[in-house]
């Protein structure tokens, strides 16, 4: 019953030694996503979710330390070395970034990018490979994709360049897919057109994700799980319905009723006061506990473990598990225009 | 407002955690400084030896202008001239520390003259754009496109030798790349949004540069300025060399250089001595211009 | 003063005239930037970043300004601060041109008007400590430097920030929240009468931006303010504001209360812009993009109805004729052939369904 996962972290730590101290970027980190499912990992700047992703496929700088059990699709991520990483990178696992510029180079043009790839990691023929990269065009929906596979990066826009990028990645059938924020960028009527591109090729090609944003709409939108995550840890861990709608979290609810969605117009923000801590010296008990209105004693005390709030829900708050405190369900609010038309509750449009 | 109340006091403190009260950029340069051996190292030998050609009768014995026919070519190591002497019979130590005045002289005054005059027009062509950049920065091109080398020949060969007419050379020939980064950096920092800002609040263009333009585009000229010494001296031992420069019987490295070649096979070590000289100052100034930038290039 | 028994209709009257006239009033603004080509070809690739806008600001008002790349909202905040120099209309601030012989100078209506920009710290000159930075505008008004100084003291703490502890430091020394903070205290040195925040919280995280959002919303009754806020961001827009303009290719789509707008929204590309909002309900996410493709190249944009290349309901008379931004009930107003009759379009005479 039990089929291995596709992704399983155990304990992943990662510091930057640097001149001023060691930021304690991501520290202790657990987690596993099955194939096929969609883990969003949501958290501000400084939270360590990009610094995450970037450990799993060992794409951070040398001065990284990183500690910690990680299985990708089946291989052992520590101890593989260059050759079996550039392997990995690109064949089983993929990564997909803000910036497309970052993945595509900007001297090829988009099918000789694609095809390269295809032969590097399959071995097949460059004709075989083309004929590939059309289908793969195509696939991420680029109209006029046959003349596409000629152009260069600079001569797409903006959100067919991240469509490219997205058909770079999945061009070797990748078993798991890493998304570091590739909406954030992108106008909101181009997000969405994402949004629903990379969940339908999920859901086409079985592929596990792991999509990192700091958007709760788009991680509602994309995700089975969410992890939340601050000052390097998650902080509460579950199926999106539960996390959205009854958050298991000091910090989750706050962030969800601090911003503009939680409240009515014009009335005044519940903002979370303070700011979060700093990475080189964290405090010894729960770190959001200074800007947390429920924080005590043993809150300071040591860092909360890990909590089963429910199966398959976990929290980091001692308070939450222990049902002490109940934490405000947010209000979301509606959305304004044409929501039965659109949405799987109804109508047609 | 008592969790406003509350944020500040978190930021308070967390902002009494991290670093002193205000630590401006310069001081920031200057611990950055402080933590590189090598160009600590390196700005130490070049204030030594800054020291000791402003000081030069109190670190020489002989006169560097008395030669002896008797004492002609003398190696190193000799008892009385440790660094031996000239085909003169000079003592070459003596020829070496009031040379260096000649040689720094020409060194760095071309620089520092290319760099008022240069940084000044090529920060008004970087703020003032349109026509006036235009024909800055096109009179630039033509001056540039003179090798400099050549350039400070010609002029020398115009003008005639001597330590004045080697300056004001050299001086023509680094005017052009000071203009040319002046103004690019000085275009570049006008387009920043804190100079927008400053435009939005109704400053006039002297108050702007002086403000938020000087300040800012100041120090990368300098530091590309710093680096420029260590070509300059070994164009003035050049232009000396080829007897363009400094004249005899003035001590100076390039021409030392000259005079010291016949005696290449019978002394190569004091021969080759000026040379040596040339090329660790040279050497120091380009690394301690290195140090400077990288030192000045401070990321968040 | 009013006369016993007679003016006094009159006075209110006038005063409330005085109330309701617009602060500011845009009308036909336009920009256009032309690319050039090489230096031989005679260029005539123009961007039209900002064609015939008009829209009037009320006193006391935030009005949203939205759109997405390329709809020429940054140039419009640019222009009405005359940081760059517009190619026709006319902008009056309280009643008084802007730029001509007998109305307010450009120096002048920088005092009435100032702008947050987006990038919190290349806003700040890195060189200065942030209280001379906010002191720089007084100070170049003909203020003392001390008692600039000591304005910048003030403001500092108008916004959140302890002078004794932040009027010396340097911008990098500060987080993006706080910086914000700086350039908003900043803004409010000249004490002007309009605010243009333009994306000024987008860089921010959430809860930074919940932050900054509430000392606007504090700033502003207590200083008597106006708001102009630029933004791609739908959610805050609609918390902020209290009239919305939604713009698209430098032309003015859509124009009106907030509610309105986002709730009844008239134009198609309204309607589009907010159904692509993600959705906030797991139960309920969202199943079709409501637009293919990306935001057009504002070169060269389509002739007649900019949307009409994205827009379902486009039709021939789309093509041939552009939309004028008329007047709908409710004090919307709208750019589309759909909505007034006898336009020509098919739709035109009945209510057309959200």
């Amino acid at each position: 019953m039990q089929q291995e996962q596709v992704v399983s972290v155990d304990d992943l730590k990662v510091r930057f030694v640097g001149r001023e101290g060691t930021v304690a970027a991501v520290n202790g980190v657990s987690f596993g996503v099955g194939a096929g499912k969609v883990l969003a990992i949501l958290g501000e700047s400084g939270s360590g979710k990009s610094v995450t992703l970037r450990a799993l496929l060992r794409l951070l700088p040398a001065r990284a330390r990183i500690e910690g059990r990680i299985r990708l699709a089946g291989h052992d991520m520590a101890a593989l070395d260059e050759a079996g990483l550039r392997q990995v990178r690109g064949g089983k696992v993929a990564m997909i970034f803000q910036e497309p510029m970052i993945a595509l180079d900007p001297v090829f043009t988009i099918g000789v990018q694609i095809a390269e790839t295809i032969v590097r990691h399959e071995g097949v023929s460059y004709q075989v490979a083309t004929r590939r990269a059309l289908e793969l065009l195509e696939m991420v929906q680029i109209p006029s994709a046959a003349r596409r596979l000629k152009s260069y990066p600079h001569e797409l826009s903006g959100g067919m360049r991240q469509r490219a990028m997205i058909a770079l990645a999945l061009s070797c059938r990748p078993a798991l897919l890493l998304a570091d924020e590739p909406t954030t960028a992108l106008d909101v009527t181009v997000q969405i057109q994402i949004i629903l591109l990379l969940r339908q090729l999920q859901r086409d090609l079985d592929m596990a994700v792991i999509f990192v944003t700091h958007d709760v709409g788009v991680a509602v939108e994309v995700a089975d799980e969410i992890a939340v995550m601050y000052a390097g840890r998650f902080v509460e861990l579950g199926p999106t319905e539960t996390v959205i709608g009854s958050p298991a979290h000091p910090y989750t609810a706050a962030l969800l009723t601090s911003t503009v969605l939680g409240s009515a117009f014009g009335k005044r923000l519940e903002a979370i006061p303070g700011m979060p801590p700093d990475l080189r010296a964290l405090p010894q008990g729960c770190s959001f506990e200074p800007r947390c209105r429920f924080g005590d004693e043993r809150c300071r005390g040591a860092v909360p473990p890990a909590f089963a709030h429910a199966p398959a829900h976990m929290t980091r708050c001692l308070r939450v598990a222990a049902g002490e405190i109940a934490l405000p369900r947010p209000n979301l609010g509606e959305r304004s225009v044409g929501p039965s038309s659109q949405n799987s509750g109804g109508g047609q449009r | 407002m008592m969790a406003e109340a509350a944020a500040l006091r978190v930021d308070a403190s967390l902002v009494l955690q991290r670093a002193q009260q205000g630590k401006s950029y310069w001081r920031r340069v200057w611990e950055r400084l402080l933590d590189d051996k090598l160009t600590l190292v390196v700005t130490a030998v070049l204030l030594l030896l800054l020291v000791m050609v402003l000081f030069a009768p109190w670190f020489t014995v002989h006169d560097p202008y008395t030669g002896s026919v008797l004492r002609r070519l003398k190696p190193v190591g000799t008892l009385g001239h440790w660094l031996g002497t000239d085909e003169v019979g000079r003592d070459l130590w003596s020829r070496m520390v009031y040379g260096g005045r000649m040689s720094l002289l020409a060194g760095v005054v071309p620089v520092f003259l290319a760099l008022l005059i240069g940084g000044f027009l090529g920060i008004l062509a970087g703020y003032a754009g349109g026509f006036l950049n235009s024909t800055i920065m096109r009179l630039t091109d033509v001056l540039y496109a003179f090798p400099s080398i050549l350039l400070a020949i010609a002029i020398t060969g115009i003008l005639g030798s001597g330590l004045k007419n080697t300056i004001l050379a050299l001086t023509i020939s680094f005017i052009p790349p000071i203009i040319r980064i002046s103004e690019s950096i000085t275009a570049q920092t006008r387009h920043l949004d804190f100079v927008e800002a400053a435009r939005a609040s109704g400053a006039r263009p002297l108050t702007i540069m002086r403000y938020h333009i000087l300040n800012n585009v100041l120090g990368p000229i300098l530091v590309y300025a710093t680096s420029l010494i260590s070509i300059c001296i070994i164009l003035a031992a050049g232009l000396s060399f080829l007897g363009l420069g400094v004249t005899p019987p003035s001590a100076e490295w390039g021409l030392m250089l000259n005079n010291l070649r016949q005696a290449l096979w019978v002394s190569p070590l004091v021969a080759a001595l000026p040379g040596v000289m040339i090329f660790i100052t040279s050497m120091c100034f380009n690394l301690m211009s290195d140090g400077l930038r990288q030192a000045m290039d401070v990321r968040l | 003063m009013n006369e016993a028994g007679r003016g006094s209709d009159g006075a209110d009257a006038v005063a409330r005239e005085a109330a309701s006239a617009p602060l500011l009033a845009v009308e036909n603004l336009t920009k256009h930037f032309s690319v050039k080509g090489s230096l031989l070809s005679r260029s005539n690739a123009v961007v039209q970043a900002v064609d015939d806008v008009s829209f009037l600001v009320r006193r006391g008002e935030t009005l949203g300004i939205v759109g997405e790349s390329g709809c020429g909202k940054s140039t419009t905040a640019r222009l009405l601060m005359h940081l760059i120099a517009r190619d026709s209309g006319r902008i009056r601030f309280a009643g008084r041109p802007v730029g001509a012989a007998h109305g307010l100078s450009r120096r002048d209506l920088h005092r009435q008007m100032q702008m947050v920009f987006q990038d919190s710290y290349a806003s700040l000159n890195p060189r200065l400590p942030v209280a001379m930075s906010i002191a720089f505008g007084p100070f170049v008004h003909g203020l003392a430097k001390s008692a600039a100084l000591q304005r910048a003291r003030q403001l500092l703490e108008a916004v959140g920030l302890d002078p004794l502890l932040f009027a010396n430091r340097y911008p990098h020394e500060l987080s993006g929240g706080q910086r914000q903070r700086i350039n908003i205290a900043r803004a409010l040195a000249l004490e002007p009468r309009i605010v243009i925040l333009d994306e000024a919280v987008s860089a921010l995280d959430k809860s930074v931006e919940a932050q900054v959002l509430n000392l606007l919303a504090d700033l502003k009754t207590h200083f008597d303010l106006t708001y102009i806020f630029i933004s791609h961001d739908l959610n805050v827009v609609r918390y902020i504001s209290d009239r919305v303009m939604v713009m698209y290719l430098g032309k003015v789509v859509e124009i009106g209360p907030v509610h309105q707008i986002y709730l009844h929204p008239q134009h198609p590309y309204t309607q589009a812009l907010l159904t692509a909002m993600p959705s906030m309900d797991p139960g309920r996410r969202t199943l079709r993009a409501p637009l293919s493709g990306d935001p057009p190249n504002p070169i060269s944009p389509p002739s007649g109805c900019r949307f009409r290349t994205r827009c379902p309901f486009a039709e021939k008379v789309c093509e041939a004729v552009p939309p004028q931004l008329l007047a709908l009930q409710n004090s919307v107003a709208v750019a589309c052939h759909m909505r007034f009759p006898g336009s020509g379009h098919s739709r035109a005479d009945k209510t057309v369904p959200h």
